[in-house]
């Protein structure tokens, strides 16, 4: 009797943990818990892992620096400069005339203190240094890059709404995404794979275009294109602008991005809000550029190049191009969450249809249904009384996997399922075991009691030593298995220790009530 | 009278047999590897090569030809393409090499191409695209998992039956100090590595004469082989879910393994005057029943899934239902008369 009071307490203990945790799987409504998260590959989606090319931020955080002193330069009116980046992430410059580089050097201790320098010749009339990144600069730059993308993708996506999103790094340079149930998914991953670096540009309008565009481009100067699509034709064409290579404005000073409708032509347009301090700017510039042409350029493509009429103050500004309502609103969207960093590359993508998801679990609880039922009947005809005392542990044990998921907070998958299919089969042989013992000492003579009381004890330790080497399979599995696998892992991991639970627990308990209490005398096995 | 397939008094021979059993998986070990030589090693995936796949779904069934040239107008020129499922679904599945980048418009791309080639309407259900780089850390990944679940395994099996705990930790530490050693070189990579530790092993388990370890590591690699070897001989693809099937296969070949090895051990200190080939024999006798009908409860419902699961999850079941046959052959035939190998040593 005192052995039969601690199972059925444990028992009870744990369909009551059972039940509380898949309450909310049957109905939301009942307890506030969250329900079984079911794989991309259940519900649809997509799954992607993209990589930050952290290569570019350390680039252009050099191209910054080199504009940065030249433009330091210029305002010290210091002459007789020759300045130069080069491929091995430094800054070449050469530096004429003992005034010239005296001021130079008075620049570089004031305001060039924090970088590297290399100096090569230090002589009265020349003077020559390179300016580089330190190595720790550099992975700091490339962390900040890889940590900013993060950020910037999760807010727009945040803004596209998509519920549930996972975004997470993986590794060092490479982002994992996840989203579950999205349907348009070619929208998504152009949003996310932007990089939405808006830029003001003044046009040249004093340069040579055609020498430009025939590839002599005069230093400090590019030349970028737009494309025209004409309405009627839909031929699209290219113009060429030479612009000035330093932004004097970027999307980093924007506070808000809204769209808009131009009553004029009833077209969408994005009307973008500067801080404080890119007002101040932006007010300066067109102040100083009238008449002139202020092209606003995304990612290296001129979205539109007006003319400046006044001087704009107040901080507003409108980007027109030719965009249909979407488009525009994902503009608006990648503009106020900001641009990455760096540019990012797909690197692996998977992405599954709602209906192909909706089928594989349709296609997967059939076949767990009608494989259960297979393994009910033998077991019935098999064993008979033992073997419904097996089918009520099989029961239990699917329950209790579906529930082992939800208090896990795991997520079901397709490969997932089939661990809980295989489990199924499975699971009846530590019954097996137990039941084909007891059949043996049967047949030695032994009474009903003591022959159920030697089966379950001789293998116990058996069934655990069985199950503890699937169990290292299934752990290895979980530590180096990605999305689907893991899933399988899971559950075969679940039904494992749920089928150990029910067969030396439950079932024991079953057999030592009709033995005991219900005195029943011959076992049906 | 209960129902039974085995007989309760039964005693079948299978150790007299047991040349017979060697000689027939000898030839099946061969005839894998040599699969294997053929096929230039297993056929990997997009998973372990990069590349990619699309399954597409039509209303009425194309030409293949229709959908490789749909293909090749979005400038993917080389596609295997094949039918997949059920035929009634007009669902094809398109492979190929190239890594495309599928952003930037990419699907409304190929779905109009389809539309325009075959003149049917199609719905893109599936797209995996595994870049050159995912796809090699991938495949370090999945044979990392290999060998870890060996080593573990290992350690467990040495340590659980000759019950010499200090000896299977010596021993994890020579595979380990073995495999550190190894990894200097940069000329060998994982499969040589793995290949490596299981020699060792093999070789640690005869000499420290670790019968039971010798065994069930035996009979692990047997199934493994085959089941490999099958993959290879019906040309289909090794994908991550492929190799969680491998890492169940081991541990249901171990499983099936143990309890024979738990029946030989309690008889031999029944037994005790008995020889050891009889006691062997006997306890596979006894746990016949057990064995069979577990397997048969397993194949039952993996066979559910090969045929009711879809065409996602097919070869994963396939790759099942042979590790489960051969897992189940091999824990008669193979590890338990390896436990007689030392006799005849002496």
């Amino acid at each position: 009797m005192k052995s039969l009071s601690w199972r059925l307490i444990l028992v009870i203990a744990v369909i009551t943990a059972a039940i509380v945790y898949l309450l909310p799987t049957l109905n939301p409504a009942i307890w506030p818990h969250k329900q079984i998260n079911l794989g991309l590959d259940l519900q649809g989606g997509m799954h992607l892992v993209l990589e930050v090319d952290t290569e570019k931020a350390v680039d252009s955080n050099l191209e910054r620096i080199y504009q940065d002193v030249r433009q330091l330069v210029r305002r010290e009116r210091i002459r007789g400069v020759r300045m130069q980046p080069t491929g091995g992430r430094q800054i070449d410059i050469v530096v004429k005339g003992a005034d010239q580089i005296a001021a130079f050097k008075k620049l570089l201790s004031d305001e060039l203190d924090s970088m590297l320098k290399k100096i090569r010749i230090d002589g009265n009339a020349l003077f020559e240094l390179s300016l580089y990144l330190e190595s720790d600069e550099v992975d700091h730059i490339k962390r900040l890059a890889v940590d900013q993308a993060l950020e910037t993708i999760r807010n727009r996506i945040d803004q596209f709404g998509v519920a549930e999103p996972d975004i997470r790094l993986q590794g060092d340079n490479r982002i994992l995404i996840q989203l579950p149930g999205i349907k348009d998914t070619e929208r998504a991953k152009s949003l996310i794979g932007k990089t939405a670096l808006l830029e003001f540009k003044l046009v040249d309008d004093a340069g040579d275009l055609n020498a430009a565009v025939g590839g002599s481009v005069p230093p400090g100067r590019q030349v970028l294109y737009r494309e025209e699509v004409d309405r009627q034709t839909k031929a699209s064409r290219k113009i060429p602008y030479l612009l000035k290579k330093r932004a004097v404005l970027t999307g980093a000073s924007l506070t808000d991005a809204r769209v808009q409708i131009d009553s004029q032509y009833n077209e969408p347009y994005v009307s973008i809000e500067f801080d404080k301090k890119g007002a101040r700017i932006f007010e300066r510039v067109t102040e100083e550029n009238v008449g002139k042409s202020l092209a606003i350029v995304l990612d290296d493509r001129v979205a539109s190049a007006p003319v400046i009429q006044e001087k704009i103050s107040g901080g507003q500004a409108r980007i027109t191009g030719q965009f249909d309502m979407e488009e525009a609103r994902d503009l608006a969207i990648v503009l106020r969450a900001g641009a990455l960093p760096a540019p990012v590359e797909i690197l692996e993508e998977r992405t599954v249809g709602p209906s192909l998801g909706a089928d594989s679990i349709r296609y997967g609880l059939i076949s767990m249904l009608i494989g259960g039922i297979c393994v009910v009947v033998f077991m019935l005809i098999y064993y008979r009384g033992a073997g419904l005392i097996a089918n009520c542990a099989l029961l239990l044990n699917i329950f209790l996997i579906a529930a082992g998921l939800s208090a896990l907070q795991a997520t079901l998958t397709l490969p997932g399922i089939a661990g809980i299919i295989l489990t199924i089969g499975m699971a009846v042989d530590a019954n097996v075991i137990i039941f084909e013992r007891i059949r043996e000492e049967l047949s030695l003579g032994r009474t009903p009691y003591s022959a159920v009381d030697a089966g379950f004890s001789r293998a116990t330790l058996t069934i655990l030593d069985a199950n503890v080497t699937t169990l290292i399979a299934a752990v290895v599995l979980m530590q180096f298995g990605t999305g689907p696998v893991r899933g399988f892992a899971v559950t075969l991991s679940l039904g494992v220790v749920a089928s150990m639970f029910t067969a030396l627990i439950l079932a024991r308990m079953i057999f030592n009530y009709l033995l005991k209490n219900r005195k029943v005398r011959t076992l049906s096995i | 009278m209960s129902m039974r397939f085995v007989k309760a008094d039964i005693n079948i021979d299978f150790i007299g047999k047991r040349k017979f059993a060697f000689v027939l998986s000898l030839v099946l070990v061969l005839i894998s590897l040599g699969s294997l030589v053929l096929h230039g090693g297993p056929r990997r995936g997009i998973d372990f090569e990069g590349g990619m796949v699309v399954q597409i779904k039509f209303e009425r069934p194309v030409a293949i030809g229709d959908i490789k040239t749909a293909f090749a107008s979005v400038g993917i020129d080389s596609t295997t393409v094949q039918g997949f499922g059920e035929a009634a679904h007009n669902e094809y599945l398109v492979r190929t090499d190239a890594t495309e980048d599928t952003s930037g418009g990419w699907t409304s791309a190929i779905t109009s191409a389809l539309n325009e080639a075959t003149g049917a309407s199609v719905e893109i259900r599936r797209v995996e695209m595994v870049g050159p780089q995912v796809g090699k850390d991938l495949r370090t990944k999945a044979l990392l998992a290999m060998f870890y679940a060996l080593l573990f395994i290992t350690i467990y099996i040495s340590g659980r039956f000759e019950l010499k705990w200090a000896l299977s930790i010596v021993m994890a530490v020579a595979l380990a100090g073995t495999v550190y050693v190894l990894k200097l070189f940069p000329w060998v990579s994982m499969p040589i590595l793995i290949a490596a530790a299981l020699v060792l092993s093999v070789v640690l388990f005869w000499f420290l004469e670790l019968k039971y370890a010798m065994g069930a590591i035996v009979a692990l690699i047997h199934d493994v082989m085959i089941t490999v070897g099958l993959f290879s001989i019906f040309d289909k693809e090794f994908t991550l879910p492929i190799i969680a099937a491998l890492l169940t296969i081991i541990g249901y070949s171990l499983n099936d393994t143990i309890i024979v090895f738990d029946r030989i051990r309690e008889n031999i200190r029944k037994h005790q005057k008995n020889t050891l080939e009889f006691i062997v024999n006997r306890s596979i006798n006894e746990t016949l029943s057990r064995t069979l009908l577990t397997s048969m409860t397993t194949l039952m419902v993996l066979i559910c899934l090969f045929v009711l699961g879809g065409g996602i999850i097919h070869d994963f079941a396939f790759a099942l239902i042979v590790g489960i046959l051969v897992g189940t052959y091999s824990s008669i035939f193979v590890a338990s008369p390896i436990l007689l190998a030392w006799q005849s040593k002496k």
